[in-house]
């Protein structure tokens, strides 16, 4: 025997089941979701950190001595070692996607997910190496 | 918020999150982990001042700074949308997250064009 028709009482679109603010926490995809987008906070971090040496730069020797100075302070290592944690998060989940951001054909024929990665991955080393060589010059 | 900005904001969003993703790593590895913890010797001060002195370093520090600030807004606001549940107050969150990306690129501007010596 088939199941008996079952009619809600009120419209469905007046109930909303509440969630509970910690949503994310209920599972690991989502929880994962939340601290890719946490990562943004250590990208704004960055880029305040970044401004803070170039104003340090300007302002002249003393200041970067005192500026190259103050980050040698445990707390500052640690919460730059917690911050590169989050960037290196933003990273992966950044280049992940990438084959989805930018479908690439050559021949007529679809460039492979995985192929599109390596190359992004490989731009990522050549980057930070030229910026690490840059940097070391001097 | 004006449906016509929401394309220029996206673009602001993805830019600033590959640079982000590409350059921001190595920086704060040698800026915040190798060059206190002494594995890597920082830089002169001569040498980055002469760096920061030549337009390409200072049009990259530009960008390196403002973009990644926008996609931190860009996403930093939509977390708080769907995390804490506010989207009521929409208006509030944009104001504060791009003013705070309008005024970070704003302090790099004018560090960048006027405070270089």
């Amino acid at each position: 025997m088939s199941e008996p028709v079952r009619y809600t009482l009120y419209h469905p679109k007046w109930y909303r089941r509440p969630v509970s603010v910690w949503w994310w926490l209920q599972s690991w995809r989502y929880a994962k979701f939340v601290l890719r987008e946490l990562t943004s906070l250590s990208v704004a971090y960055f880029a305040v950190l970044a401004l803070w040496k170039v104003r340090a730069i300007t302002r002249g020797p003393e200041a970067y001595a005192a500026f190259l100075a103050r980050l040698q302070s445990p707390l500052w290592v640690a919460l730059n070692a917690l911050a590169l944690i989050f960037l290196l998060y933003h990273t992966i989940t950044w280049l992940n996607l990438a084959p989805k951001a930018m479908v690439v054909r050559l021949g007529g024929k679809r460039v492979p997910d995985r192929v599109i990665q390596a190359v992004n991955y490989l731009l990522w080393a050549a980057v930070s190496a030229a910026a690490l060589w840059v940097l070391e010059r001097g | 918020m004006r449906r016509g900005l929401t394309p220029l904001l996206w673009t602001l969003f993805s830019t600033g999150g590959t640079l982000a993703a590409f350059l921001f790593p190595v920086h704060l590895f040698l800026t915040g982990v190798a060059f206190p913890l002494g594995w890597l010797e920082p830089p002169r001060y001569d040498f980055a001042l002469r760096l920061l002195v030549h337009p390409l370093t200072r049009l990259y520090f530009f960008l390196l700074i403002s973009l990644p600030l926008f996609h931190w807004a860009h996403r930093f606001r939509y977390t708080l949308y769907d995390g804490l549940k506010i989207k009521h107050l929409t208006l509030l969150i944009v104001v504060f997250t791009y003013g705070v990306a309008l005024a970070g690129t704003l302090a790099a501007a004018y560090t960048l064009l006027c405070c270089v010596p």
